[in-house]
Formats: C-alpha cells, sequence, structure tokens
C-alpha cells in the first residue's frame, strides 16, 4: 500500500551518474535548479529539458520512475497552471465568458511554468535516486564543513540527517506491517467519517511511536558500544575523489547555464 | 467443499521498479475443516505472503483464492468480512499492540465484529483462557507485560474473534523453549477444541512435527511437497537440499538405521521415538539385524 512512495529513494546502479563525487552532484543539482529559471523563450527551456532527459539516460533508471517522482506533486501543477491559465490576461483571447478569460499568453505561461517545476523535481528525485542517503549527508558533511569555523555543528547534524533517512524505508515497511496486522483484526481504515478515520489512525500510530523508541534505544547502544563520541577526530573509510568526469560536468553544466543566459539575449521572451 | 482453496495463485512485490520480486508463484491447494497445516520453507520462501493472500490482505497478482467456496475478490467492497472468518496471527504480533489494556487489545477484533458487549467480554474471557492469561493481567497495559505474555495476548487478539481458520505467521519466533511448548500447546488445544482449521508457519521442525497433520513446504515461491507429515519428513535429503531440516530424533532413527539397527520406520516426535525404542530396549539392547 505504502510502497508506491519514491520520493527520496535510491535505486543502486552502477551508471556514471552513480559513480559520480557526491559533491559535485550536490551541487550541480542545485545549479540546475537555479538553472531551470533562466530560460525565457521555448529554446532555452528545451536545451535545459534535453539536458535532463541526457541526466536521466546516463542514470540507466527507467524513465517510468522519474516520471513517477512527479505525481505527489501533480496538484501544485495543476493549480499553478489553473492559476496562470485564468489570472495572465495578456495576448490573443481565445475563450471569454462572464469572468473567465482564456487567453494564448496564460496557456503558454502555464505550460511553461508547468515545465519548469517537473524538470526541478525530476533533476532533483534524479539526485537522491542515484546517490544512497548516507552518501548523500556525506557530502553534505563536507561541502558544510567549512561552517565549522561559525561553530556550527556540522558532523552532529549531518548524523542526524543519515539516521533520519537510513531509517524512512524502516518506517514505511513498519507502518506497512502494523497496519496489516490490524487491519487482519478487522481494523476499517478505509471508510467513515473524518473524525471515524482519525480515530482509525490510533492503532497504528501507537505501536509505531513504540516501536521507534525501542529502534531509537537500541540505535543509541549500539552506536555507544562502538564507543560513538561525535566528530572530534573521526576519520573517514570512504574518501571522496574528483574525476575527470566530475570536471566535465561542471563544465557542462556551467556551458549551458551560459548558453542560456545567451539565448535570452538572442531570442524574443516568451514569458 | 475446502474451507480454503488457492489456484494458481502469484505475487509480485513493487512491479515495474527495479525492486520487483516475484514472491510466490502459481501456489495451488486447498485445506479442509479441521486440517492442522504445517507451512515450512526457508527464509524468503514466501511462507508470509502466501498467508496473507488468504485473509485478503494482499490481492493476488493473478490467480485467486477462496474461502467456503467463494473467491474472496469478487466482492473487493465486502473482503473485510473475509478477514473474520480467516484470522491471522502476524509474525511479532506483540509490536501490534495498542490499547489501555490487554483486554481491550484483545476486544479490538470482536469490536470491529459489530459484537455487543456482553459477547466480547464472553470471547475475550474465553480467548484469554486458552492462552493462559490470568484474570489480573487482562487488567495491566501490555506494555507492562512480558515478552511471552504480550505474544499471547496478542493470539488471544485473533482467537476472540473465533474465526473459522486460524493462521499463525512463526507464533513461536524469538521465545524461550518454555514459552514455545506452551503457546503451541495452546494452541492444539484450541484446534482440539473447536475444530477449527490451523495453519501454522514455523521455521521449527519440531514444532511442525508435534502439531501438524500435514505439512506444505515452500522453496523459491513455489510449493515443492504437500502431504501428511510422516511422508515429508522421511523426504529428508530433499528438504535438506532446499535449506530446511528434519526433526532432531528423526535424525538419530535415520543415523541409527545407518549404523544397523532395525528401528522400524522413522519417528519424527519424542513420543513417537519413545514408544518405539523402548520396546526394542527392554527385549535386549535393540535387535542387531
Ligand atoms: N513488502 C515487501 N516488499 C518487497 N518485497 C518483499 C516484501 N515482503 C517480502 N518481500 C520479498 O518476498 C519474498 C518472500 O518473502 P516472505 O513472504 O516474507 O518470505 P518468508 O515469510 O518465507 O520468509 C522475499 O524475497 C522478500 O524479500
Ligand atoms: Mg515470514
Amino acid at each position: 500500500m505504502l510502497s508506491g512512495i519514491t520520493i527520496g529513494q535510491f535505486f543502486p546502479g552502477n551508471s556514471l551518474l552513480h559513480r559520480m563525487d557526491a559533491r559535485i552532484k550536490l551541487v550541480l543539482t542545485f545549479a540546475y535548479i537555479a538553472a531551470v529559471f533562466i530560460p525565457r523563450n521555448w529554446a532555452g527551456l528545451a536545451v535545459a529539458v534535453g539536458f535532463l532527459i541526457f541526466t536521466i539516460l546516463l542514470s540507466r533508471l527507467p524513465a517510468k520512475l522519474v516520471l513517477k517522482s512527479i505525481k505527489p506533486i501533480l496538484p501544485i501543477i495543476i493549480f499553478t497552471s489553473a492559476l496562470n491559465i485564468f489570472y495572465v490576461t495578456d495576448g490573443t483571447p481565445l475563450f471569454d465568458w462572464a469572468f473567465i478569460h482564456i487567453t494564448t499568453q496564460g496557456l503558454t505561461t502555464a505550460a511553461f511554468i508547468a515545465i519548469r517545476i517537473i524538470s526541478l523535481i525530476a533533476g532533483s528525485s534524479l539526485l537522491t535516486y542515484t546517490t544512497s542517503p548516507t552518501t548523500l549527508t556525506d557530502a553534505l558533511e563536507r561541502l558544510l564543513s567549512p561552517l565549522k569555523a561559525v561553530r556550527l555543528n556540522v558532523h552532529e547534524l549531518a548524523m542526524m540527517m543519515t539516521i533520519a533517512l537510513r531509517f524512512i524505508p524502516t518506517l514505511i515497511e513498519e507502518t506497512d506491517k502494523i497496519m496489516s496486522a490490524q487491519k487482519a483484526r478487522g481494523a476499517d481504515l478505509e471508510s467513515g467519517s473524518l473524525m471515524q478515520r482519525i480515530r482509525a489512525l490510533i492503532p497504528i500510530l501507537i505501536p509505531l511511536f513504540v516501536s521507534s523508541f525501542r529502534r531509537a534505544y537500541e540505535l543509541a547502544t549500539a552506536m555507544e558500544c562502538r564507543c560513538y563520541r561525535g566528530g572530534e577526530g573521526r576519520t573517514r573509510m570512504k574518501q571522496m575523489h574528483m574525476r575527470a568526469f566530475d570536471i566535465v560536468c561542471i563544465a557542462v553544466v556551467v556551458l549551458m547555464a551560459a548558453g542560456l543566459i545567451v539565448l535570452n539575449f538572442v531570442l524574443p521572451p516568451v514569458i | 467443499m475446502p474451507v480454503i482453496e488457492t489456484r494458481n495463485l502469484s505475487y509480485t512485490y513493487s512491479p515495474g521498479t527495479p525492486f520487483r520480486k516475484d514472491a510466490i508463484t502459481d501456489i495451488t491447494f486447498t485445506a479442509q475443516k479441521g486440517d492442522f497445516i504445517g507451512i515450512i520453507g526457508h527464509t524468503g520462501s514466501g511462507k508470509s505472503t502466501l498467508v496473507q493472500h488468504l485473509n485478503g490482505l494482499l490481492r493476488p497478482t493473478s490467480g485467486q483464492v477462496f474461502v467456503n467456496g467463494i473467491d474472496i475478490w469478487q466482492q473487493p467492497k465486502k473482503i473485510r468480512s473475509v478477514r473474520f472468518k480467516v484470522g491471522l496471527v502476524f509474525q511479532y504480533p506483540e509490536h501490534q499492540l495498542f490499547e489501555e489494556t490487554a483486554y481491550k487489545d484483545i476486544a479490538f477484533g470482536p469490536k470491529n465484529m459489530g459484537l455487543n458487549d456482553d459477547e466480547i467480554d464472553k470471547r475475550v474471557r474465553l480467548a484469554a483462557q486458552f492462552v493462559g492469561l490470568r484474570e489480573e493481567l487482562l487488567q495491566k497495559s501490555p506494555f507492562e507485560l512480558s515478552g511471552g505474555e504480550k505474544r499471547r495476548v496478542a493470539i488471544a487478539g485473533v482467537m476472540a474473534m473465533q474465526p473459522e481458520v486460524l493462521i499463525l505467521d512463526e507464533p513461536t519466533a524469538g521465545l524461550d523453549p518454555r514459552g514455545r511448548d506452551m503457546i503451541l500447546q495452546q494452541i492444539l488445544d484450541y484446534q482440539k477444541q473447536n475444530q477449527t482449521t490451523v495453519l501454522l508457519v514455523s521455521h521449527n521442525m519440531e514444532d511442525i512435527a508435534r502439531s501438524a497433520k500435514k505439512v506444505l513446504v515452500m522453496n523459491h515461491g513455489r510449493i515443492v511437497m504437500l502431504d501428511e507429515t510422516a511422508e515429508v519428513f522421511s523426504r529428508a535429503h530433499e528438504l535438506e537440499s532446499i535449506g530446511l531440516d528434519v526433526p532432531a530424533v528423526t535424525r538419530i532413527f535415520m543415523s541409527l538405521r545407518k549404523s544397523g539397527f532395525n528401528v522400524g520406520p522413522n519417528a519424527y516426535t519424542v513420543k513417537q521415538a519413545y514408544d518405539r525404542l523402548l520396546p526394542l530396549l527392554k527385549k535386549g539392547g535393540g535387535s542387531n539385524a
């Protein structure tokens, strides 16, 4: 039932994208998200989308998976599109009735922004699909390590994030099991009024809390048994290395962003 | 008419993703009223997946499940009623306890059935008696109980629904030998008294030997044997080849025979072994063939 959730999930693999330095991947993903907002014309947007499709191919993940990541934000996309369609009133009118005015400009803006949001989400889910949560927080910790100078405990933050991410699948699995067990005793989770549905969650939430606390204690004990004492003086088993491919990637993204800016000057804006 | 029947049941987890997993394939079997069937197979062979189909928790990817001759997915809206006919006790069922008292937790199932308070009370007390929970334990919080007691509260929670079929997924996993024997005996007593059909999933061959009339053996999501308990345990080599074992006494009988003692057919419970070996010993050290 909960197995449809793919946000933040990692799909192991051995593609170029999987093997990329996670720090670079993280920075480039942010760069891409920023770059998606540069284009003001279709050609630029096509370049940004083309780049995304190219990286999806590089990841060797089924395109279906990437599309699946869009599903949860579909309502947001529909909502913003509707807003644009109804509120942008410039351009040639296509449909005019009472208070509804649909114009070519409205449709263009709606489509443009929808594509932007989709690229943004697909791009960031590609990051989590190809990078294990631990590697990702590891990369984050390294990228943020200059902040140690301002006495921010980067290590602990990263550790908390790692643990939280690590337990998301476990929690989902546990929730699934408890739901099944209560359903086996005739719990009705699918019908009834709102109040009844909220009350029906109690038999699921209580066991979930109890087992989460149990897990937390167990994990703390296990960490103490292995003399965990925080970040001070810790070394790493796996070092991250930048390779030629990472440098190529940086160059490609920088070039793409520059190209998008140039296109904005050369072509007339559509939004 | 069989109480439970499956036809060509198959199930795939996470279809269409890289995590796709065919958990069970082409499962066809029947259970008659009053049967006690043991289900064995190594970890990941699909036992839990199979039993979750029998009360409609999982919907088959293909194939059908019949309870009392009716396809349970004919009316998907009515699937909840199947859960009262086929009671399923999950593995580590103590993790599902949530009520303030053990009594209330056992009453959760019967309450969901919409029974009146008198009937609920009667069923809760009867179920508690079956699993040997004393009155004062019923008023305690389930979180204050010991591991074995929690397990028994959880099992009573399903027994209290008085299902026609009782399925238990590794009910003795993680218990000490005494707790294990106790729960197994209670299940046996319950079955004897109510003539319930019982399916018992277990890793423990001794448990299966003691309780089951028939054994269903699973390997890689398929049924590889379904026969009388004695027949199944006589195929020790095949069991070993799929990572399973035979009861310790059966192994002893097999090695006795190998070293030339004429001990007769295999025994698979301690009691059988005792009944068979004692006369031989009295005759004088067993007849050396
Ligand atoms: N919720 C799930 N999602 C994906 N795969 C699962 C899930 N539950 C079980 N599996 C897989 O299905 C197979 C059968 O599992 P299961 O029925 O639990 O076996 P058993 O109970 O015999 O140990 C295993 O390979 C297991 O990894
Ligand atoms: Mg199992």
